[in-house]
């Protein structure tokens, strides 16, 4: 049997030396590789970035898609899919903040600060993890999408240009998830909540329809949500129908410019403020 | 003494709110020893863990843990403690295992020397079985041996255990304790906080007691013990024996005054502790015709220290 003992840590063992830069990206890297680690444990837990875009598409493509139509024609499955890879990346941030709320509340996060590690790799680390999820999640709405008839009309640098674009959206808005994970105190509330906000900040846009067909006093709202900048920049790179272009609002003229912007506008304002509440919650 | 202490507070200070989890508590651990936080819930033991622990930081007075000041040299102190707190504190997702290898490379071991120490630790806690299952399915005392297990991985000079041992079953209890005392012997000190009397004069060298965010009392068990009262011989007459001859036989024996009970059936007789006492008495009321049915020697415990010291029992759950 072997015994406990109060040894100190062999030199050649520990990694005390190294840059402080050295040590956060490796205290990062260690915390992203345990959600992936969860993920390959359960992959069940990716069903918000897996299966619901499968579902949404398939409803929507062949459900409800019938019914919509779409202003000067077009396919509407070709436009299903800029909207959903918004949706798709914006479905991940109740998880985000179910999972920080997790830590905080089971004392794991008591642990870690206990540690001699880095505090700002959990947040770090917390967005990274989900940027890769969202990855998985463009990759599925991509494939279904191509499976359903979408097709890209343009070349290979703006298709590169919407993908950047979309996950440049989807980590900024990680951010939400992030503050909402920090302000929230039970698991349960983080998902409920999460729901609350980000199913009509989906549903009022162009994700899944035409901004054109909603009551005047609804379609500026839908026209300035950011997700409705996402699709109409993804729509116009992929060249799809996107009957945005015909509105007027300064972002659906601007699709790119407007995505770019909202999500600077995100991280300045959602990541300050996760910091402070994590602040004043872990660093005590 | 001469040698600092390895874990010190003077005139810690923490309130939440209105609340005082702390006033004025003062402490000196001796490096390489046992030290038992004693208090109800509410005392303030888990506040002065969090605060050596550098988890939260004190209001006013100050904290030192190997001489590094735990609001100034949080950095310092992180490197050289351990934590088990009340809570497994673990990632439910993952495998024993995947834990272990995780809290050791934040520990800042090298990849490989966390997977090394990781298996060396699920071994040595009985994990080997289960260490590539999911936490989650663990059992509480699974989980409990686990999250000792990454407290350790990181090999702390001062190891701090927040009530190592409550809700454990009697076997898992133990096991902490033999643990502990492994600990303890190969030179780590440590802080342990309880409820349980039994287990504070089980581990510890030293003991504080806790009340109202305070120490009210320190010292070895013993030194507790003795301090209200220490041994004394109970007496339990036979049917008609005679209660006033009783008491003139043992007096010579008493270190204090005789006391009888109320219906003069039992005697209570402070001694002083020393060899064939309990046979010298027997025999005295022998001669003096008192039939006895029983005479044993009672220390005082730490639940009458704990009584005595704060006017309430140790499992008060209303303390405040």
């Amino acid at each position: 049997m072997t015994t406990v003992t109060a040894e100190l840590a062999p030199s050649q063992d520990v990694t005390y030396g190294r840059s402080a830069v050295a040590h956060f990206a490796a205290d990062v890297w260690v915390l992203t590789k345990r959600s992936i680690a969860r993920i390959r444990n359960e992959p069940e837990t990716l069903a918000d970035v897996t299966i619901m875009p499968v579902i949404f598409i398939l409803m929507f493509a062949y459900v409800f898609g019938g019914a919509i139509g779409l202003p000067g024609h077009g396919s509407y499955h070709e436009y299903l899919i800029g909207g959903m890879l918004g949706m798709g990346l914006a479905q991940t941030a109740p998880g985000v903040a179910v999972a920080l709320v997790t830590d905080l509340s089971t004392g794991l996060m008591d642990r870690f600060r206990s540690l001699p590690m880095s505090r700002w790799s959990v947040l770090v680390a917390r967005s990274v993890a989900e940027l890769l999820t969202q990855l998985i999640g463009a990759a599925i709405v991509v494939c279904v999408g191509l499976a359903i008839g979408w097709r890209v009309h343009t070349g290979a640098g703006d298709v590169i240009e919407a993908l950047a674009l979309s996950l440049l959206f989807g980590y900024a808005f990680t951010w939400a998830g992030v503050l909402l994970g920090m302000v929230l105190r039970s698991p349960e509330a983080a998902q409920a909540t999460g729901f609350i906000i980000f199913l009509p900040l989906t549903f009022v846009s162009s994700a899944f329809v035409p901004t054109q067909g909603m009551p005047g006093w609804l379609q500026p709202v839908a026209d300035w949500n950011p997700m409705s900048a996402l699709a109409a920049a993804s729509r116009k790179l992929f060249g799809n129908p996107n009957p945005a272009a015909a509105v007027p609002a300064w972002p659906m003229q601007h699709p790119e410019l407007a995505v770019l912007g909202w999500s600077v506008l995100m991280l300045a304002v959602f990541a300050p403020l996760a910091v402070r509440q994590f602040r004043r919650k872990v660093l005590g | 003494m001469g040698q600092a202490p390895a874990i010190e507070a003077e005139g810690l200070v923490k309130n939440f709110g209105k609340t005082k989890a702390l006033a004025g508590f003062d402490l000196a651990v001796p490096a390489g020893t046992v030290y038992g936080l004693l208090g109800p819930n509410g005392a303030g033991k888990t506040t002065a863990v969090r605060v050596f622990a550098t988890l939260l930081r004190p209001d006013g007075g100050r904290a030192r843990v190997l001489g590094h000041d735990v609001a100034a040299e949080a950095a310092e102190v992180r490197r050289q403690i351990g934590l088990t707190g009340q809570y497994a504190a673990l990632d439910e997702y993952l495998t024993g295992r995947a834990n272990l290898i995780m809290i050791g490379q934040l520990s800042r071991l090298t990849a490989a020397a966390a997977r090394r120490r990781a298996d060396e630790m699920l071994e040595r806690f009985s994990l080997t079985e289960a260490a590539g299952r999911a936490v989650k399915t663990y059992s509480g005392g699974m989980r409990r041996r686990l999250d000792l297990a990454a407290s350790l991985i990181g090999y702390p000079s001062v190891l701090f255990l927040d009530e190592p041992t409550t809700g454990l079953d009697p076997n898992a209890r133990a096991m902490t304790w033999e643990i502990v005392r492994e600990l303890a012997d190969s030179g780590t000190t440590l802080l342990l906080t309880t409820q349980y009397l039994d287990e504070a004069d089980q581990l510890a060298r030293r003991i504080a007691v806790i009340d109202g965010g305070t120490v009210i009392a320190e010292g070895t068990p013993d030194q507790l013990k003795s301090s209200v009262g220490g041994e004394h011989l109970d007496i339990a007459l036979a049917a008609g024996a005679d209660v006033e001859a009783a008491i003139v036989a043992v007096k010579p024996f008493a270190a204090g005054g005789v006391r009888p009970d109320e219906e003069g059936r039992r005697l209570s007789v402070p001694v002083a502790a020393a060899e064939g006492l309990t046979t010298q008495v027997v025999r005295a009321l022998d001669q003096a015709g008192v039939p006895v049915n029983d005479v044993t020697m009672q220390r005082a415990s730490l639940d009458d220290v704990f009584l005595a010291l704060t006017g309430h029992a140790t499992s008060d759950e209303e303390a405040a």
